[in-house]
C-alpha cells in the first residue's frame, strides 16, 4: 500500500474508533474514563509509521491513538474497554492503559509522565542487548512540567541514550494553559541546551510527521544521541469524556472553527483527492468501518473475566 | 563449603556469581561505582564486569527507578541501589503506581525482575532522614515484593533468589547488620522469599523479629536463659510481601505466647499485621494478648540518650516476656545489650 494511503488507514482507524466510542459511551458499557485520541491523530500515525515495528513506545492514558496507530487492531481494543477478558489487559487496565508488547507498544502511564523514565530504560537495555532499537515516548506538555521529565532527559543525554521523546503540546494540562504554568516561554530552546536533538512542527499531516521522524531518526543515529521532537495539536474533546470543551463553557467555540482547518483526517484526504486516489481512499474508508463495526459486536460477545481471576498476575 | 564471612561479605559474593552467572545482571544507584561501594557490598563488581554493569548515577531517584522498570521489561536484570532506604521515598511513584502494578496490569504478560537494594541507618545520630525503615509502607503495596534477611546466610541466598525472580523485590538492610558473621555457603544457593525462620528454638515465649531485632531477640535469649533458665524461640520474620506466616504460627500454638518485635514504627505496622494474624489464627491457643514493640512513634532524634530511648531492644524484649510469665525482673546492665553504643558502629554514616 502507498505511504500516504497507509497513514490514512492509522488515522482514519482511530477517528473511527472512537466516533464509535463517542456513539455508545453514553450507553454505560464501556465504563473506564476515556481520554480520547481525536485531533492528534496525525501525530500518532506519521511518528508510529517511521518507526519499526519492533521500536518500542511507552505513551500516556491518552493511548487510543497510540495503540490503534502501532497494532491496527480493534478486537481487543474494543474488549479492553468493555473490560472483557480478551482485552488487552485481559481486562485488568481499561482505557488508559491500552498495551501491545509484541507491537511494541509496552507501557502506558496514567500517572503524568510516570513512563518516560520507562524508556529511558528500555533505550539503556537496547544498547546492552545491541538489538538497534528505538525508544520513543509520548507525552503532553503537562509532563513537562514534572521533575521526572527532567531527569529523564537528563539522564538520556549523559548516556547518549537512543530516546525520541515526542511532546504532544495542545497547550492543556486537562484544564490549566501552559501561560498559567510555565515560567519561561520557550521550553524547546531550554532542551536544546541539553545534548539532544531538537525539531519542532505545527503541522497536524502525518505525512509531513512521518517524513520529519525519519529524519529524525537519521539524526540520532549519525550523532548519537536523544532527540525532542515538539509538535502540535487541537483537543477536540474535553480531557477525559467523550463530550467537547464548549457546551462546559471551558473554551469558545471560535478556537474550534479555526482547528478544523488543520484537521489531520481532512489534511489527508484531500491530499489523497488531489493525487487521484479518491476510488482506493473510499476502499481504505470501507474497510475500516466495516472492522471497527464487526470488532464492537465481537467485543460485546466477549467474556467478562471470571471472578477468580481477580489475583491473576500480582505477582509470578 | 562454608566460610565464616560477614552479612557485607555474603552480599557482595551473590552479586558477584548472579553477575558472573547472568550477564543481564547490572548494579547502579548513587555513588555505586565510588571508591566505597556501597559500604562494600559492591566490591570487585565494576573491575570484574565494567562500567556498562556497575555505574553510578544522577541523583534522580525518581527517574532512576523508572530507568530500572524500563531496562528490566526489554530484558535486564537490575539491581539498583540505595545508601538511605530515606531516600526511596523518593521514587515511591514509580514503585506504587508504576512498577508493582505493571505485571498485574499488562494482564500478566510482561513482568519486570529488578532487584532494589535500600540500607536502613541507626545511630551515631543518624536523625530523622536516615533511619527509617519504612517495610510496613512498600509491603502495603501488592505486587512488590519486600524482604529483610538479618544473618549472613539469608543475605546472600534471599538476594539471589531476589535477582532471579521474575517480580520486583525490595531487599531491605539494616546497616549494623553489615558487622553480622556467619557461615556461609560457597556456592549460589536460593532462599525462601516469603517464609519465616526459627533462628533460634525454644518453648517458653515466640519473639516474631524482623531485621535489626532479631539480634536484640537472640540477646534476650541468652539473658533469659541466664537469669531464669528459660527458652524463648526466635523466629525472623523475613518478608512483608508475600509473607507465609505457616512457621510463626506454628511456634506460637507451641509456646502459647507472642510477642512481635518490629525494626519500625508500630501504628499501622508489619507488627500489628502479624499480631493480627497470630490473633486470628493462634487465639484460642494464646495465654496471653500478643505484644508488639518497635521505634518510638516520633520522628527519630540526634542526641543520642533520645536516640536510645526512641528505639525498641533486647531489655524491651526481656522485660515483656517477664512480665508474660510472670517472673521477676532480673538484673539488667546496659552492656549487656548489643545496641549499647560501644557496639561496633561509629558512623559516620
Amino acid at each position: 500500500m502507498d505511504l500516504d494511503l497507509r497513514l490514512y488507514k492509522k488515522i482514519y482507524l482511530i477517528r473511527c474508533a472512537e466516533d464509535k466510542i463517542r456513539k455508545h459511551y453514553r450507553e454505560g458499557m464501556m465504563k473506564t474514563p476515556m481520554h480520547m485520541s481525536t485531533g492528534e491523530e496525525g501525530i500518532c500515525g506519521g511518528v508510529i509509521a517511521a518507526l519499526n515495528k519492533k521500536d518500542q513506545v511507552c505513551c500516556t492514558y491518552r493511548s487510543h491513538g497510540v495503540y490503534l496507530s502501532k497494532t491496527e487492531e480493534t478486537d481487543k481494543f474494543f474488549s479492553e474497554l468493555l473490560g472483557k477478558r480478551n482485552g488487552t489487559s485481559r481486562g485488568k487496565s481499561g482505557s488508559m492503559h491500552l498495551m501491545a508488547p509484541d507491537d511494541g507498544l509496552v507501557c502506558t502511564s496514567a500517572i503524568v509522565a510516570g513512563h518516560i523514565p520507562v524508556a529511558v530504560g528500555i533505550a539503556h537495555a537496547n544498547i546492552i542487548l545491541d538489538n538497534k532499537q528505538i525508544s520513543t515516548v509520548f507525552f503532553g506538555d503537562g509532563a513537562v512540567d514534572e521533575g521526572v521529565f527532567w531527569e529523564s532527559l537528563n539522564f538520556a543525554c549523559l548516556m547518549k541514550l537512543p530516546v525520541l521523546f515526542v511532546l504532544e503540546d495542545n497547550d492543556l494540562a486537562v484544564h490549566t494553559r501552559k501561560s498559567q504554568r510555565h515560567g519561561y516561554s520557550d521550553l524547546n530552546q531550554i532542551v536544546s541546551k541539553f545534548d539532544c536533538a531538537v525539531f519542532e512542527s505545527s503541522s497536524a499531516d502525518a505525512e509531513e510527521i512521518y517524513f520529519l521522524v525519519k529524519q529524525v531518526i537519521d539524526c540520532m543515529k549519525s550523532k548519537r544521541c536523544p532527540a525532542f521532537l515538539s509538535l502540535k495539536y487541537f483537543r477536540y474533546l474535553q480531557h477525559v469524556g467523550v463530550g467537547n470543551d464548549v457546551d462546559t463553557g471551558f473554551r469558545p467555540t471560535s478556537e474550534y472553527k479555526d482547528s478544523l482547518e488543520s484537521d489531520p483526517i481532512e489534511i489527508l484526504r484531500n491530499k489523497l483527492i488531489q493525487r487521484g486516489k479518491s476510488e482506493m481512499l473510499a476502499d481504505v474508508e470501507g474497510l475500516v468501518h466495516r472492522q471497527v463495526d464487526d470488532s464492537y459486536l465481537r467485543a460485546l460477545k466477549s467474556e467478562f473475566p471470571s471472578k477468580a481471576e481477580l489475583f491473576d498476575g500480582v505477582l509470578q | 563449603m562454608k566460610r565464616l564471612i560477614s552479612y557485607q561479605q555474603a552480599i557482595n559474593e551473590a552479586i558477584i556469581q548472579e553477575m558472573g552467572r547472568d550477564e543481564t545482571v547490572f548494579i547502579y544507584g548513587i555513588d555505586v561505582a565510588d571508591h566505597l561501594r556501597t559500604f562494600g557490598t559492591g566490591a570487585g563488581v565494576l573491575e570484574q564486569f565494567g562500567k556498562n554493569r556497575c555505574f553510578s548515577t544522577p541523583l534522580s531517584e525518581d527517574a532512576m527507578t523508572g530507568f530500572g522498570l524500563g531496562a528490566s521489561i526489554t530484558g535486564l536484570r537490575p539491581i539498583h541501589i540505595h545508601i538511605r532506604i530515606d531516600f526511596l521515598t523518593l521514587a515511591l511513584n514509580q514503585l506504587s503506581n508504576m512498577i508493582s502494578s505493571f505485571r498485574y496490569g499488562s494482564g500478566n504478560q510482561q513482568s519486570a525482575p529488578m532487584v532494589i537494594r535500600a540500607v536502613v541507618g541507626r545511630g551515631w545520630g543518624q536523625s530523622y532522614q536516615h533511619s527509617k525503615s519504612l517495610h510496613s509502607v512498600f509491603a502495603h503495596l501488592p505486587g512488590l515484593r519486600v524482604i529483610f534477611p538479618s544473618t549472613p546466610q539469608d543475605a546472600k541466598g534471599m538476594l539471589i533468589a531476589a535477582i532471579r525472580k521474575d517480580d520486583p523485590v525490595l531487599m531491605i538492610e539494616h546497616r549494623w547488620l553489615y558487622y553480622q558473621r556467619g557461615y556461609v555457603e560457597e556456592n549460589p544457593y536460593e532462599a525462601s522469599l516469603t517464609g519465616c525462620r526459627v533462628l533460634r528454638e525454644g518453648n517458653h515465649v515466640t519473639v516474631a523479629a524482623t531485621s535489626w531485632m532479631n539480634i536484640e531477640a537472640l540477646a534476650a535469649a541468652d539473658l533469659l536463659k541466664k537469669h531464669h533458665g528459660i527458652e524463648i524461640e526466635v523466629v525472623d520474620v523475613r518478608a512483608a510481601n508475600p509473607l507465609d506466616d505457616s512457621v510463626l504460627i506454628d511456634s506460637v500454638l507451641k509456646t502459647k505466647y507472642c510477642i512481635v518485635a518490629d525494626n519500625d514504627w508500630v501504628h499501622c505496622g508489619l507488627a500489628s499485621e502479624i499480631a493480627s494474624r497470630v490473633a486470628e489464627k493462634a487465639f484460642g491457643e494464646l495465654r496471653a494478648p500478643v505484644e508488639k514493640m518497635g521505634f518510638a512513634f516520633a520522628p527519630c532524634p540526634s542526641a543520642q540518650h533520645l536516640e536510645v530511648e526512641y528505639y525498641a531492644g533486647a531489655k524491651d524484649i526481656v522485660r515483656k516476656v517477664e512480665a508474660n510469665l510472670g517472673l521477676k525482673q532480673s538484673p539488667l546492665k546496659e552492656t549487656d545489650f548489643p545496641s549499647y553504643e560501644n557496639n561496633q558502629f561509629k558512623g559516620p554514616f
